[in-house]
């Protein structure tokens, strides 16, 4: 797993902000689209393109792309 | 003067009874005095339900009726029932676009062609007796509203509401009554560990107009009215608990 990569299919799951505005360092929480659903949206995207499970109460604890990309790392 | 709520002599198979709306529907209508045959795929979990169970003579079964093999196995087990409980369901939160056969395939099995294939493999072997009462647990979800991300479970329930209608006009002739249930959220835990965080559920509570989420005893207590005798002009239809939440 590649960080590039991971903040690409990150910035896919947003409607409104421009893939260009993303990088490892975005606090997510600060992008105005972010929502509940969102998280709904990691959570399925790295199932789907890791095969890894993460909840909503681990999302909950991360601040940056960067944290929820850790996360997904350290289990894999 | 009888009690017309009164289970007293009933055969009831309750799916699902291993937590949540089964654990506590099965206590309940063991103290309707019910003779209860209980199921769920977990077998220390349902044991610690059936240890909870009031009375005499029940019975239980460890099965997976998502599938074929499971509901045969169960059937061949199972004595001439006055009742049937499908609680038996699960719950995957994930945004449309992101659903996948395996999982569409995954909860129509165990919510809906589980709880079906099952209960009309008992009516062909003649398990289900006359005046008997099937009770389908589905939900506001996929009848009456949905939530983000829960499609796929919303698909499951509607599908049981469609099921249910045809099933009670079918098996009139038996009389053989067919209902559902509809709940709103009910605390069970059935999120935890979920995408759906415990912040987004202390939200949620506050959109029900009774103040609350649901108790499975709640639920139990509409379950136990469908099963019993007082109920016995009441087929196809759907009752809502929901603490007023689908009134907004």
């Amino acid at each position: 797993m590649e960080i590039n990569e991971f903040v690409q299919n990150f910035a896919s799951l947003f409607d409104e902000t421009e893939a260009s505005e993303f990088s490892a360092e975005t606090n997510f929480r600060e992008i105005e689209e972010w929502s509940s659903f969102t998280v709904l949206s990691v959570i399925a995207m790295v199932d789907a393109e890791y095969k890894v499970k993460i909840s909503g109460d681990e999302i909950r604890v991360a601040q940056t792309i960067l944290d929820v990309y850790n996360i997904v790392k350290s289990k894999m | 003067m009888p009690n017309p709520f009164s289970l007293e002599g009933k055969v009831i198979l309750i799916t699902g009874a291993s937590s949540g709306i089964g654990k506590d529907t099965a206590i309940e209508c063991s103290k309707m005095g019910a003779q209860l045959i209980i199921t769920a795929r977990n077998p220390e979990r349902l044991n610690e339900t059936f240890g909870l169970l009031q009375g005499e003579y029940h019975q239980q079964f460890t099965a997976d009726i998502a599938t074929d093999s499971g509901i045969e196995s169960l059937a061949g087990m199972l004595p001439g029932l006055d009742g049937i409980v499908h609680v038996a369901g699960i719950i995957k939160p994930k945004p449309f676009h992101f659903l996948n056969r395996n999982e569409l395939d995954e909860i129509m099995n165990t919510n809906f062609s589980g709880p079906t294939l099952l209960t009309n493999a008992l009516i062909r072997k003649k398990l289900i007796k006359k005046q008997a009462s099937i009770v389908f647990i589905s939900s506001v979800s996929g009848v009456a509203c949905s939530f983000l991300g829960g499609a796929s479970y919303s698909a499951s329930k509607g599908a049981i509401n469609g099921i249910v209608k045809g099933m009670a006009l079918d098996l009139a002739a038996k009389h053989i009554r067919v209902n559902s249930v509809l709940p709103g959220m009910i605390d069970t835990g059935i999120f935890d560990g979920s995408a759906i965080s415990k912040e987004d559920l202390i939200e949620d509570r506050k959109r029900y107009p009774l103040g609350r989420y649901g108790k499975p005893t709640d639920v139990a207590y509409a379950v136990i009215y469908l099963l019993s005798d007082a109920s016995s002009w009441v087929t196809g239809s759907n009752l809502l608990i929901d603490g007023g939440f689908t009134l907004l």
